[in-house]
């Protein structure tokens, strides 16, 4: 289901969105404590100073540490008082995780990517299979609810990769290999004893998975990846190869903060590199210079990825990812700016342990 | 200008071109490189190797020798494919672009062709070496009767995955042997130098070797991973980290730093002019890059004379034209890492108890930007104690620190050492020597660290590496 409207339109609701947002995070009856008092010693209201999406620019760079020193507790908007939340968690390899909490956004955004995608892409009524990071993850919640909105039930295969980046860490590469042959083993398990039609798993752990067996014969008809990099010899060598060129691929870019951003179908003249597109208004990417964040990129520059979600039940203006992306115009399917081949930010000049599981 | 060339992923035999390339110029031409990802060499080794040995096996070893021979002259004297389109590549264009890439000049780019075309033409004298004689015909049959025993070798593993380093181009004479042994090879090249296996491949290739039994995957740290674990035995060469990383997996050989040294013997130590030429060549021979250039000289007496002199000897190696057919230094393809080692050595000589003696005799600094290259200009630390964090440690250039130690405790002093050339006659200590278990290589005599004597194994045995020894008893009639 693409968006129908055209650019400036997309635009207008955006900044009609952000009024709302805003009057909705800073007024006493429906805002949560952590922004209402922030108000207070901002110097400036926001209730009068924001009247579209660019005036947020006079918001900082949300600092993602407050999620993990603050009380969840701080974080519920009044409207949704007394209503139990879930909480969802991110990073925490060590110490403690950065937490958000939610209700329905995970529904409202996963129900959006289903919608997109029509019936057939992923059959409706299929059983799905996770195989990745469960525990205190939004996704793990998500994915079962897109099975389940889809007419489908879901298996689970958990992989940590907390402990995954702690025993690469200590140097303890062979264990770390071990480790991630045991959640192969346990997804072809699953996989070869049920009737798995539709898959969620990491990019890695596809190939692994495919490596064990031939997942065309296994039955899947589609996957839907997300999790590290995607490079463009990345997605056609999954393309191609691991999923044959017969299962529909649908990778995504996300996190706990945004929710998901879908990849625009791939065109020849793409050559397989990916470009993602936010749930907007519900979040915005922005490709921001790295050394002027308040600057946006040139359409085909790379920048650093700055996100801003606003949603009645989390406000996150501004933040500062850690990944950068090509910044590419809009498309067909969205009439808003898409971020292409994310990659960490600095991946070219730092170590990063990434694409471990 | 030229059009550019674009060099393939063998995917064991079948060229693939990546979306991922990494793109070198030289002279105006571009040279684009296929990146290999991680996923795709594993699924391959997975899916081929069986094929590329049963390839291998269907050629008797005799015909591979003979091949193995044939090549090595298409590789010093060929034109051979470039990459996967019909320009072909003269030895002159392989060594000017080896040089453009690595920094090694013409005169050794042909010097580590002659190592290369050396090692493959003398296939049948290496394998007698490894095996200790044993006749070819081992491999066709499994068994060979030697002594009116019958004596069985199987292999350990369908391949040998292979790491090679930028370095120096010579290193890959040490995996051509297995080829012929009927075991395929793949092969990550180093990121600067991707010309020197694939040029060799090439050779092999049209010297009569089934494509099959060549996987060339250049890759990312990924990827060098993806060959090392997917295949049932590998080499992998690199730095101290290298060592550390792999050295728990038995499959993998692991070669680090060299840490190579020339001893001087009680015996000798007072006549240490003599012996002058084949320190240098110890240090500075191709570049002072391989890690079987010596990187500390000890002796028992006259350390302070003998150091002056081989920093005056040393200081006149200078930085030349690449095409200089005298050029001995190497430029460095990253000038950071130039720059980075110049500084290290800097901070390391605070350390009291060192003394850079080429300081005094080298027309300029230690790191100099000439002839459009940066070098590093050969240096010489004269150290009081074995301790010093310069006495043991090697760079990538014509690099030594001299040190004064009693011949009684060179052994203990010297730690892990790929080559040691001992220059003494003294029985006892040389049977010590023999018996020390930190030299991989020893030379006793006055010969530099580089020699190469073809029927001696070069960093381990690849055939008992490859190969392994079954008790075979009983009727063998139907063999």
């Amino acid at each position: 289901m693409s968006c129908k409207l055209t650019t400036p339109e997309a635009q207008a609701a955006l900044d009609a969105w952000t009024r709302e947002m805003i009057a909705w995070h800073f007024s006493p009856a429906t805002g949560c404590d952590y922004w209402l008092k922030w108000a207070e010693q901002a110097g400036w209201n926001p209730l009068k100073e924001i009247t579209c999406f660019n005036d947020l620019m006079r918001f900082d760079h949300f600092d993602d540490e407050v999620l993990r020193k603050e009380q969840p507790e701080r974080f519920v908007p009044k409207a949704y008082a007394g209503r139990p939340y879930n909480v969802f968690e991110t990073g925490g390899t060590t110490g403690m995780p950065k937490q958000r909490i939610g209700w329905d956004d995970y529904k409202v955004d996963y129900e959006e990517f289903s919608d997109h995608y029509g019936p057939d892409f992923f059959p409706k009524g299929g059983n799905w299979l996770m195989v990745g990071p469960t525990g205190p993850r939004r996704l793990r919640l998500a994915i079962e609810h897109l099975a389940n909105y889809r007419g489908g039930s879901c298996y689970f295969v958990d992989l940590d990769p907390r402990w995954v980046k702690r025993l690469i860490g200590m140097g303890e590469g062979a264990m770390a290999r071990k480790y991630q042959e045991h959640v192969i083993d346990q997804a072809a398990t699953i996989i070869r004893h049920r009737n798995i039609q539709c898959m969620f798993t990491t990019p890695r752990l596809l190939e692994n998975l495919a490596e064990r067996m031939s997942l065309v014969k296994a039955g899947l008809k589609a996957v839907f990846a997300g999790g590290t990099t995607m490079t463009p010899q990345y997605v056609r060598f999954v393309v191609e190869e691991v999923l044959e060129g017969k299962i529909n691929f649908a990778p995504t870019y996300g996190n706990t903060l945004m929710g998901l951003a879908i990849s625009r179908k791939l065109k020849p003249e793409d050559n397989y590199s990916l470009t993602y597109y936010a749930p907007q208004p519900r979040a915005v990417l922005r490709i921001v210079n790295p050394d002027q964040p308040d600057k946006v990129m040139p359409y085909g520059e790379y920048g650093r990825v700055e996100l801003t979600t606003m949603t009645r039940e989390f406000f996150v203006p501004r933040f500062l990812e850690r990944d950068e992306a090509i910044r590419r115009p809009p498309c067909d399917e969205f009439p808003w700016d898409g971020v292409g081949d994310v990659r960490p930010f600095q991946s070219l000049t730092k170590t990063i342990i990434e694409g471990v599981y | 200008m030229s059009s550019s060339i674009h060099i393939p992923v063998l995917r064991l035999g079948r060229p693939y071109e990546s979306l991922d390339q990494v793109r070198f110029n030289v002279d105006g031409r571009e040279i684009a490189v296929s990146m290999a990802n991680s996923g795709l060499i594993r699924r391959d080794l997975q899916q081929g190797l069986a094929r590329a040995a049963e390839s291998l096996q269907a050629i008797p070893c005799a015909k591979l020798a003979d091949a193995c021979e044939h090549a090595a002259e298409l590789f010093l004297r060929g034109n051979l494919p470039w990459g996967d389109g019909d320009q072909l590549q003269s030895p002159h264009d392989y060594v000017v672009a080896l040089s453009q890439l690595t920094g090694l000049p013409h005169a050794l780019g042909h010097q580590n062709m002659g190592k290369v075309h050396a090692a493959m033409a003398n296939i049948r004298a290496i394998l007698a070496g490894l095996t200790r004689g044993m006749p070819l015909e081992l491999f066709d049959r499994g068994f060979i009767r030697q002594d009116g025993i019958d004596v069985n070798f199987f292999p350990q593993t369908g391949s040998l995955g292979v790491l090679l380093p930028s370095n120096s181009p010579g290193v890959n004479s040490l995996w051509l042997p297995a080829l012929v042994m009927k075991i395929p090879v793949v092969l990550k090249p180093g990121r600067e130098d991707p010309l020197t296996p694939f040029r060799i491949v090439q050779a092999m290739i049209a010297a009569g070797f089934p494509r099959e039994a060549f996987g060339f995957y250049p890759a990312g740290h990924d990827g060098g991973d993806a060959v090392l674990f997917g295949t049932g035995r590998a080499i992998a060469f690199g730095s101290d980290a290298t060592v550390r990383r792999y050295s728990p997996f038995r499959n993998i050989q692991v070669h680090g730093s060299g840490r190579s040294k020339v001893l001087l013997g009680d015996d000798h130590a007072d006549h240490w002019e003599r012996h002058l030429d084949i320190i240098v060549q110890s240090i500075a021979s191709n570049g002072g890059r391989s890690c079987i250039n010596a990187s500390a000289v000890l002796t028992p007496r006259h350390r302070d004379q003998l150091a002056d002199a081989l920093a005056r000897r040393m200081a006149a190696i200078v930085p030349r034209p690449r095409d200089d057919k005298d050029a001995l230094l190497c430029g460095f393809a990253n000038p950071a890492m130039a720059k980075g080692i110049d500084e290290r050595i800097d901070e390391l000589l605070q350390t009291p108890g060192a003394e850079d003696i080429t300081a005094r005799y080298r027309q300029g600094p230690r790191l100099i930007d000439k002839f459009g290259q940066t070098f590093l200009q050969p240096t010489l630390i004269s150290c009081t104690d074995p301790e010093h964090p310069l006495a043991n440690t090697e760079f990538m250039f014509p690099f030594a620190s001299i040190l004064e130690v009693p011949q009684s405790r060179m052994i203990d002093t010297i730690g892990e050492s790929l080559v040691v050339s001992a220059v003494t006659a003294d029985h006892a200590w040389t049977l010590d020597l023999m018996a020390s278990t930190n030299i991989e290589r020893l030379n006793i005599g006055p010969y530099p660290t580089n020699r190469v004597q073809w029927e001696q194994p070069h960093e381990g045995n690849m055939f008992e590496f490859l190969y392994r020894r079954r008790a075979l008893q009983g009727d063998l009639a139907a063999v």
